[in-house]
This record gives C-alpha cells, sequence and structure tokens, in this order.
C-alpha cells in the first residue's frame, strides 16, 4: 500500500499547488516541496529499514509488492514491486524534485501554481515507472510523464533564436517520446497476444511474459519496439534529435527533471523489461547496441565541444555519458552493470548542479551565450569553485561518483568487448577537453564587463553543498549503493552468462 | 404482425417519436424555448431511461432487431442527443430567428439514428438513414442568414443526396441478385461465391455509408459543414449520425459476407490508411478549430474501419468502447466550443485564435478542451487511450501489420495539431481576445460540461465498468 501513495502522494500534491495559489504565491512552492521530500524520507526510511541481501530469491522476489486487480478483462492489474534499484532510483526522484522546486523558487514568477502541479505530475509518473510491474500500468505510467513535460517547457520554457521556439522543441519532445511510446504500445499488445495464443490467458503480468514461449522471427522484433523506445528516451544517438532542443529551451527545473531522472527511466526500462523479457535477442543485439552507445559516447563528446549554449553543451554531455549506459547494460557483465547505475546516479548528480549553476548564472548573466561570458571567475563569488568542481566530477576525476562509475563500466566491460571499450575511453579524454573548455569560456578570460555579481545565497548554497556532498560520499564510499542493488542486477548479468538457455523466472 | 411485446421494445424510439410531435404541437400553440428544451431533454431522458426495459422483453418487431448491437447503438445516439439537446439551450439563448423548431429537426434525427442502428431490413436502413439525413440538412442551415451556414446546408443536401444514389443503385443490384431485402436473408443468398453484381452493390453501399462517415476519398464536405454548420448541428453530425452509419455498416460486414471477401476488403483497409493519414496531414495547419476536428473525425473513422476489417470476436466490443470514447471526446470539444460560442454575435468562435489564454479567464472550459484533446489523440488516464489500446490490440491479433503502422504512424502525426490547439488554450498575450460571453448560461450546460469531463477521466483511470457493459452486449450481439 505504501507503494501506492508513493505514487498519488505528488499527483494529489499537485493538485494541492494548483489550488493553493489563491493562498498565496509561495504556498505551492513550499506545498511541492514538502511533497517532494516527503518522497524523499519514505525511501530513505525504506532504504534504511530494507534489507537487500535477503530478496531476489525465489520465496521473496521483492522488497515490497502490491497488487490489486484492475481491468480483469485483460488481465491488467495494478501491480508494484520495489527492488533495490527501484528504491535508488525514486530516493533520486525525490532529492532531484525537491532541487527542481527550489531552483526555480525566483526563476518561475507566473503561474506558480500550474507549474508546480505539472512539475509534480512528471515526479508522479516518473516514481509510477519504476514502480509499475505491469506492462501497461508500465506504459500508461510512461506516457504520463509527457504531458506535463510539455507544458513544462512549452509554457515555462525560454525561446531560443527564431524559428527554435520553446513549443517547438516541447512538440518535438512530445512526438519523439509519443512516437517510440505507441511503439512500445504495439509491442507489448504482439507479446502479450503471443502469449494468449500459446497459453490461453491473457495477462499483462510481468512474471507471466517473462515466461511467454514467442516464436523467434516474432521476438527479435517485439524485443526491437522496446529497445527503440527506451532508445529515445535514453537517448541512443540515431534518436537524440529531440534532446538537445528540449534541454536548452527547458525552464531550470525541466532540464534538472529531463537529465536527473527521464533519462534514467529509460536504463531502467532496459535492465527490467527489454532484457529480462527478451535474453537471447537482447545478447544477439548487444553488439548493434554497443556499438550504438560507442557512437554516442564520441559524438556526443564532439558535438559538445562545439556548442556556445551551456545548457546545448551539458546537453550533448549528458549524450556522451549515457553512451557509457548503454554499454554496460548491454555489456552483460554485473560489475558493469554495478557502475551503469553508480554512473547513472553520479550523472543525476553532476548534471542536475551543471543545470541548476547555468541556471543560477542566466539569472545574474541573463544569458547563455558563452560567447557573452568570460572572466566570470573574479565577477561572481563561490559559484565558479562549485561549477569547477562538477565539470572535474563531469570529466570523471578520481573522487567524484562519475569517476568510480565510468571505471566499473570500462572495467567491467573489458573481458566481454576490449575494443569498445578502447574506443569509448578516447570519450573521457574528450569530455576532459568540453568540460575544460566550457570553464575557460565561462569563467576565465577577459572579463566582458566589470562589476562585482551577487553571490549565491542560502537556498542556492544549500542545493550545491548537498549535491558535492552526495557526489563525494558516493564517489568515495559506493558500498551502501552496490550492495543494495547487487540481487537485483545479479541475476541480469546471469541471463547473459546463461547463454542460449532461456533462463526463466530471473526473479 | 406487431404485437405489444414488439411495442415494448420500440419502446425508446416511440418515446423519441413522439416527443417530437409534442415539441411540434407545442411550438404550434405557443413558443416557448425554456418549455421546448425541457421537453426534450426530458423525452430523451425517458428514451433512455425505458432502454433496460425495451432490451429486456423478448421483441422482434418487422424489419427491426434489437440485438447487443441494436442497443449498444441505442445508448449512445440517445447519450450524445440527450447532450446535445441540454447544451442547445445556452447556445440558441442568444439566436434571434426562432429557436423552437431545432429540438425538433433534433429529435427527428434521433428517432431516425435509433431506427437505422436497429435496422434489419433495406427499407428500414433507408428510410432511418433519410431520417437521420434530413433533419441534418435543416439544423445546419439553421441560422440560413449567414452565409457560411447556408453554404454549408446546402453543400451537405447535395452532396448527400448523390451519396444516397449510389446507396439505392446498390441496394437495387443486391436485390436483383439475391431477391431479397431483408439483412439475413440477403445474407444467405449472397452465400457462396459473390458474381460482380453483388460485389459491385457491396461496393457502392459501401461509398454511400462512407460519404456519411466523410471516410477519404468521400469526405471532401467536412470540413466546410463542420465549420459552417451551427456548432449543434455539428456536434449531431459528428456523433449521432457517425456512430449510427458506422454500426450499420459493421451490422452489414458481420452477417454479409460479401464484404470480407477478397479485394473488396483489400479496398476498405486502402481506404482506411488513406483517411488515417489523410486526415490527419489535412489537420496539421488548420486554424480553425471546428474545421481541425473535422479533419481529426476523418482520422478516427480511419482508425475504426480497422474493426470492419479484421472482425473476429473482439470487434463489436472495440466498436463500442471505441465510439463511446471518440463520442465523450468530441462532445468535450464542441461542448465547449457551443459555450464558448452561442449564436448571439452570428457565427460561432471557432477560430483557434479565439481560445488563446482560454485558461486564465476560465480555467474549466480549457480544462476540459485539454482533456477532450489529449483523450482524441489517445493519451493514457483518459477515455481515448482505452479506444487506441483496443484497436492496436484488435490489429495486432489480426496480424494487420500495415494497418497497425497506419495507426501509429496517425497518431503521431494527429499528436502535432492536438497539442497545438492545447497549447494555445495557455498562451498569455497582451490585449488578449476576451471572446467567451457568460451571460445567460445555466446549471444544465455546466452540469452537463462537467458529466462529460469526468466521464473522460473516469473512462481513463477506471474503465472497467463500461468494459464489461459493453464486452457483455457485444457477446448477446454475437449470438445472431
Amino acid at each position: 500500500m505504501i507503494l501506492f501513495w508513493l505514487i498519488l502522494i505528488p499527483f494529489l500534491g499537485g493538485m494541492l499547488c494548483w489550488h493553493s495559489e489563491r493562498w498565496g504565491e509561495q504556498a505551492p512552492r513550499w506545498i511541492a516541496l514538502a511533497t517532494m521530500l516527503f518522497v524523499l524520507a519514505v525511501s530513505v526510511v525504506l532504504w534504511a529499514g530494507g534489507d537487500f541481501s535477503a530478496y531476489g530469491t525465489g520465496e521473496r522476489p521483492w522488497l515490497l509488492e502490491w497488487r490489486v486487480p484492475w481491468i480483469p478483462r485483460f488481465g491488467i492489474e495494478i501491480h508494484l514491486a520495489l527492488d533495490g534499484l527501484s528504491l535508488i532510483l525514486i530516493a533520486l526522484t525525490g532529492f532531484l524534485g525537491a532541487l527542481a522546486v527550489l531552483c526555480s523558487w525566483k526563476e518561475i514568477v507566473e503561474r506558480v501554481g500550474f507549474f508546480h502541479l505539472n512539475l509534480l505530475f512528471v515526479l508522479g509518473g516518473v516514481v509510477g515507472v519504476f514502480l509499475a510491474l505491469d506492462l501497461l500500468l508500465f506504459f500508461l505510467f510512461w506516457e504520463v510523464m509527457l504531458v506535463p513535460m510539455y507544458f513544462l517547457i512549452a509554457l515555462w520554457g525560454h525561446s531560443g533564436s527564431p524559428g527554435q521556439t520553446r513549443i517547438r522543441a516541447a512538440t518535438r519532445f512530445f512526438i519523439y517520446t509519443q512516437a517510440s511510446g505507441l511503439l512500445m504500445l504495439v509491442a507489448i499488445l504482439a507479446l502479450v497476444f503471443v502469449h494468449y495464443t500459446s497459453s490461453g490467458e491473457i495477462t499483462f503480468s510481468y512474471d507471466a511474459l517473462l515466461n511467454a514461449d514467442v516464436p523467434d522471427n516474432l521476438s527479435f522484433w517485439i524485443m526491437l519496439g522496446f529497445f527503440i523506445a527506451f532508445a529515445v528516451k535514453l537517448p541512443v544517438v540515431p534518436f537524440h534529435g529531440w534532446l538537445p532542443d528540449a534541454h536548452a529551451q527547458a525552464p531550470t527545473a525541466g532540464s534538472v527533471d529531463l537529465a536527473g531522472i527521464l533519462l534514467k527511466t529509460a536504463a531502467y526500462g532496459m535492465l527490467r523489461f527489454a532484457i529480462p523479457l527478451f535474453p537471447e535477442q537482447s545478447q544477439a543485439f548487444a553488439p548493434v547496441a554497443m556499438a550504438l552507445g560507442v557512437v554516442g559516447i564520441i559524438y556526443g563528446a564532439v558535438l559538445a565541444c562545439g556548442q556556445q549554449d551551456i545548457k546545448r553543451l551539458i546537453a550533448y554531455a549528458s549524450i556522451s555519458h549515457m553512451g557509457f549506459v548503454l554499454i554496460a547494460v548491454y555489456s552483460g557483465s554485473e560489475l558493469a552493470i554495478q557502475g551503469a547505475i553508480v554512473l547513472m546516479v553520479a550523472h543525476a548528480f553532476s548534471s542536475a548542479a551543471l543545470f541548476i549553476l547555468s541556471g543560477q548564472l542566466f539569472e545574474r548573466i541573463h544569458t547563455r551565450d558563452m560567447r557573452r561570458m568570460g572572466g566570470l571567475w573574479g565577477r561572481i563569488p563561490v559559484l565558479p569553485g562549485v561549477t569547477l568542481f562538477f565539470l572535474a566530477a563531469s570529466l570523471g576525476m578520481p573522487a567524484t561518483a562519475n569517476f568510480l562509475g565510468e571505471f566499473m563500466v570500462l572495467f567491467g566491460t573489458f573481458r566481454s568487448a576490449p575494443v569498445v571499450v578502447v574506443i569509448a575511453s578516447a570519450g573521457l579524454v574528450l569530455g576532459a577537453i568540453y568540460s575544460l573548455l566550457m570553464m575557460q569560456r565561462v569563467h576565465f578570460g577577459r572579463e566582458q564587463q566589470p562589476g562585482l555579481l551577487a553571490g549565491p545565497d542560502v537556498r542556492e548554497y544549500g542545493m550545491m553543498l548537498a549535491l558535492i556532498g552526495l557526489t563525494l560520499a558516493v564517489g568515495l564510499n559506493p558500498q551502501p549503493l552496490l550492495d543494495t542493488t547487487a540481487s537485483m542486477v545479479r541475476p541480469v548479468a546471469d541471463l547473459f552468462m546463461a547463454g542460449p538457455v532461456r533462463a526463466g523466472g530471473m526473479n | 404482425m406487431l404485437t405489444l411485446i414488439d411495442l415494448v421494445g420500440l419502446l425508446p424510439l416511440l418515446i423519441v417519436a413522439s416527443t417530437a410531435v409534442l415539441v411540434m404541437l407545442g411550438v404550434a400553440w405557443r413558443r416557448h424555448h425554456g418549455g421546448t428544451a425541457a421537453v426534450t431533454v426530458s423525452g430523451l431522458a425517458l428514451a433512455l431511461a425505458s432502454l433496460p426495459l425495451a432490451s429486456a422483453a423478448p421483441s422482434s418487431p418487422p424489419l427491426m432487431i434489437f440485438d447487443g448491437l441494436a442497443l449498444m447503438g441505442s445508448a449512445l445516439v440517445l447519450v450524445s442527443g440527450l447532450f446535445i439537446a441540454a447544451m442547445s439551450h445556452g447556445y440558441l439563448a442568444g439566436y434571434r430567428g426562432p429557436r423552437e423548431e431545432f429540438y425538433l429537426l433534433l429529435l427527428c434525427a434521433v428517432t431516425g439514428a435509433l431506427g437505422l442502428v436497429a435496422s434489419n431490413h433495406l427499407a428500414t436502413l433507408f428510410i432511418s438513414l433519410e431520417l437521420l439525413s434530413m433533419p441534418l440538412y435543416g439544423m445546419v442551415a439553421y441560422s440560413f442568414r449567414t452565409e457560411r451556414s447556408l453554404e454549408a446546408g446546402i453543400k451537405y443536401l447535395i452532396l448527400s443526396a448523390a451519396a444516397t444514389a449510389f446507396l439505392l443503385f446498390g441496394m437495387a443490384l443486391i436485390y436483383a441478385r439475391t431477391g431479397h431485402l431483408e439483412l439475413t436473408a440477403l445474407a444467405a443468398g449472397v452465400a457462396g461465391s459473390p458474381d460482380p453484381w453483388i460485389l459491385g452493390g457491396a461496393a457502392l453501399l459501401l461509398v454511400g455509408l462512407g460519404f456519411k462517415l466523410s471516410i477519404i476519398p468521400f469526405h471532401q464536405w467536412t470540413p466546410d459543414v463542420y465549420q459552417g454548420g451551427l456548432a449543434p448541428a455539428t456536434t449531431v453530425l459528428a456523433t449521432v449520425s457517425k456512430l449510427a452509419v458506422f454500426l450499420v455498416l459493421l451490422r452489414l460486414v458481420l452477417v454479409a459476407p460479401v464484404f470480407g471477401s477478397g479485394w473488396l476488403l483489400g479496398l476498405i483497409s486502402l481506404l482506411a490508411l488513406l483517411s488515417m493519414f489523410g486526415g490527419n496531414l489535412l489537420a496539421l495547419f488548420q486554424p480553425d478549430l471546428k474545421r481541425l476536428l473535422g479533419y481529426s473525425s476523418i482520422a478516427h473513422m480511419g482508425y475504426l474501419l480497422v474493426v470492419v476489417i479484421v472482425g473476429g470476436p473482439l470487434a463489436l466490443e472495440t466498436t463500442g468502447v471505441y465510439l463511446f470514447t471518440y463520442i465523450v471526446a468530441t462532445m468535450g470539444a464542441f461542448g465547449v466550443i457551443m459555450h464558448v460560442s452561442g449564436t448571439g454575435s452570428g457565427e460561432d468562435a471557432s477560430g483557434l485564435h479565439h481560445y488563446r489564454g482560454l485558461f486564465w479567464h476560465s480555467p474549466w472550459l480549457a480544462a476540459l478542451l485539454t482533456l477532450s484533446m489529449l483523450s482524441l489523440a489517445g493519451i493514457p488516464l483518459t477515455a481515448g487511450f482505452f479506444g487506441k489500446f483496443y484497436i492496436i490490440a484488435l490489429g495486432v491479433e489480426g496480424s494487420r501489420w500495415w494497418l497497425v503502422g497506419g495507426i501509429v504512424i496517425g497518431s503521431v502525426i494527429g499528436l502535432f495539431y492536438y497539442l497545438r490547439v492545447i497549447v494555445t488554450l495557455y498562451l498569455r498575450e497582451p490585449g488578449m481576445q476576451q471572446a467567451v460571453a457568460d451571460a445567460g448560461r445555466g446549471r444544465v450546460e455546466k452540469l452537463a460540461l462537467l458529466i462529460v469531463a469526468v466521464s473522460i477521466l473516469l473512462l481513463g483511470i477506471y474503465p472497467v465498468p463500461f468494459i464489461d457493459w459493453v464486452a457483455g452486449l457485444a457477446w448477446a450481439a454475437r449470438l445472431l
């Protein structure tokens, strides 16, 4: 039941925010903040009280589980389940959700209630994605988070150059993700009907479909349907067209959510659905997926080097980082998949921090164009130093969580695909180039204008210190995180090791 | 021979027809807008209430059949009629000409639709179809002093007459070969290898019905008539007319195997694909909300044709679910148009610019229009999602991958313009046009709109009772 409330609370909080607008401008902000902190608190309590070594076996496959029938006619259930990976990602959602509320405290001044309604609806949908086990329910939440995200970009975004308006960016985001979502729906339905013809039982249940007997010619296409849906969201390179625009035009809170959480739903979907449902096909497909990952790493990094807009630079860097995640997910090595999870968490922290910093920069100098910056080190107290820290994290400096994640990914993948690792390592060098380039162009060099700008206030200090602390904590002591997800990752890795034999009942 | 039991089965139709007579007499005696609307609404509500009684009676009047399909159709027709009658009152309040006759025409059209969904004979089919169409000419051209309305009425009249000619010719061809007009007998007559005459007749029937459904390439009238006609009249076209005609098409296909054969099925598939793509593409850059909805209805009929092509045990259920979700969303959209327009100012507020920033002065109307658009686009948590779910499921089950691809691509194109409408509602511009005339809008309209909004959400979140009901009806209808 507590899982159901985890999903419901953001939605209820969102409705309340909309209504609370009449009580004053601050009311929606406090309500939204309280809602997200509640989600964070619940997940931390669950994490502190959970025993993560005991589950994952036949007796007790999930840490927490809740199922009630929803549409019995099609065997659709409201089936929610929590394991280590979902718990980590939900805690992340709560944390970044709270940050998103905080960072828009001064940025969003109009339609405040409606803004927070959309923000909380996105986050509620994301929590739903991380918990849903029934395939239709999963699809539902997958789609539900799109509409409010569309509104966030379309209504509160920034319009860039002419022809690149926020509405255009929002529409492109929506159409990309919705098209891929429909593809996934078709794949889900095909899987369900194949299962129906072979077993006579119509169901969308994860457990039942894991053992579905799918004819070979069809199963590849169904797997591809799932893969493309997740690849668009991750994003994998030929499907990335929506990401830079969406990031560039979105408000800061939207970018934080997009980069920090929404991209992670894709990796989660691969680990939870695409690979366990189709282990053999995924294994056969792995070389292609890894190649796409490598292309993404290099492509994202090279394009990041050439950007003038700070947020676009960070967006392309995200594509590069997600390439590492994709490689790891399809490497089939336990170490690499663990690394992917660490990298996901680390990337959530560092990219969220960089987006928040660029938002704070925008509030002070009213531009995101790096050609009009320069020499800010002397003009703004504290913030340049923080930026330097997160850029160092982003390029994979040891002691930060990002280093650990990338290192584990490369180390784990090396045994199965050494060539991929060698090429992907080049991405690290490129990562150093664009990160330092950004630092150089924004904060060093000649001052464009004289005069001191305001330093961070308590709110901004708080956000940055929390993010720095977490990045270092995960980087220096990752063991609690690894222990939490180990029992979820091991079976996925085993699916690859098991070879062509269908490893049914992975949990 | 008609027996008393048969009359019980005919009860909804009789009630609506006698309400029409009552309204006519009332108008002759004394004009009273509110009274007429009240009589109409209560007549339709009474007919809806009598449906369970009528369906329980084992009636089989000549020329008609009361099976699950007919019951489903009657319920949908009456619900839409009720909504339109309730909304018309506020809409016509500012109209300067005679207002009461509109309800008379509405009741006649509903009677025709009720007959159409229950017809089991080509004669009843034809008469009911005409009884449905004739009042619509009048309703579309009701505000005949405005140029657009008159143009739309005449356009619809002429093209509709042409379609009727096709329909009649098709019937004649089939009759000439089989010697039967009753559907079941006719089906037995055409069983076996169909000859060219029967196939030709079936194709002509398809043309006639396809015109009413505005399937591409018989769609040219749709945008103009949608735009020019009075909003309630357009709503009748979009809901009552389309659903009744579609159900009769489905009945023909289910009963007569000739439609399921060879190239005719290929032809229907082609038309479906054309409608999906064409409707959505034509709507893309449409600046007029009513025209946009017209094009979108073309696309939706294209999706729905998948049911006709695939058939099978799920077909009836899919039809019921899809039609209802489509109708609810359409009612929501047109309800907002009716509420915003009112004929006091002459033409309807159908340009998208009228709705710019609607959210900031009437949030509830904007929320309803948003819900309707999301539902038409098939986004989860709205009614439309389950409609789309059913259609795609049917396509996948029937392994019609081309059609499934068409639905997916069509929906993606469709998103573009639905989103355009939605985002318009939330844009705030300096010096915004204030289009809403909120005076004279009674409680009834607000209640009707609220019910529509709630049902869009409810069907999206917990559709189980509705699905079970439709599934039960579909089960009953399959025994025919």
